[in-house]
């Protein structure tokens, strides 16, 4: 059953983006912006926690989940330190994504040549 | 030749995009990305036996992989271009937007081609996420006390 509450999350999230891309005249760089926000703006009443329980890796997939684990992990931090937790946890739980994204494209581009 | 003229004649050659297919491939191939994330993270915790938050991070790091890997073999680019938001909206997105910036600016030297120039598109999604939820995080540190 969570697989198919993964297909329809993660697929109506694409489709708004879509319908966002086709209907205006923003780029892909303003939409993965603007869901980012929007999944931290979830996160204020953790909302989209139950996004996550509801929908398993399918809610973890989109990019609005990026948004989701910084503040989540800013706020895990928070509770134990204080308003400095900010500064410290934001990314506690979001740098496996960001280094793996770095070290992947790093060695990866040592290795291959673009092509056209 | 007046304007209305030349407008006409550009509608006519500009090419009809079917918003209703496009938006359907998004929905089905974001929903396949999402079944795959879920598959990915049922079957982490299952052979490594380790709980569902460690699984997911494994989930990331192997989309990310993948979204680097095919963007190097070139098939990513074309896989973009037909399904759109489908796979820019996933974390592979990320990936893209990095390894084809990485891939572009490589042959302007190590520091000031790759260095300078890698989170050129993904640094967006970053900046404007740590913004976001540093205030966001501040508003529900004072307002609902963490």
């Amino acid at each position: 059953m969570i697989y198919l509450n993964a297909f329809l999350f993660a697929g109506t999230v694409c489709l708004i983006g879509q319908m966002i891309l086709d209907n205006t005249k923003l780029t892909p760089g303003h939409i993965t912006s603007m869901f980012v926000v929007v999944g931290a703006f979830l996160d204020i009443f953790d909302i989209y926690d139950q996004f996550v329980l509801w929908a398993g890796g399918g809610a973890l997939v989109p990019i609005t989940s990026f948004g989701h684990l910084l503040i989540h992990g800013a706020m895990d931090t928070v509770n134990n330190f204080g308003v400095m937790g900010l500064f410290t946890g934001m990314f506690d739980l979001t740098s496996s994504g960001i280094v793996s994204a770095i070290i992947f494209s790093f060695l990866l581009s040592l290795v291959f040549h673009p092509k056209d | 030749m007046d304007k209305k003229k030349y407008k006409m004649l550009v509608s006519k050659y500009t090419p009809k995009e079917n918003r209703l297919t496009n938006g359907l491939i998004a929905f089905l191939v974001g929903g396949l990305m999402g079944v795959l994330g879920q598959t990915l993270v049922s079957f982490y915790a299952y052979y490594f036996s380790i709980p569902t938050k460690d699984a997911s991070v494994f989930m990331i790091i192997t989309l990310v992989f993948l979204g680097c890997f095919l963007t190097c073999l070139g098939f990513f680019d074309k896989m973009v271009s037909f399904a759109r938001c489908g796979l820019i909206i996933p974390i592979t997105g990320f990936a893209h937007s990095m390894m084809s910036a990485a891939l572009e600016y490589r042959k302007e030297g190590l520091v000031t081609g790759l260095g300078a120039n890698m989170f050129k598109l993904a640094g967006t999604v970053i900046i404007f996420g740590v913004v976001s939820a540093y205030l966001f995080g501040l508003l529900r540190y004072f307002v609902m006390g963490g």
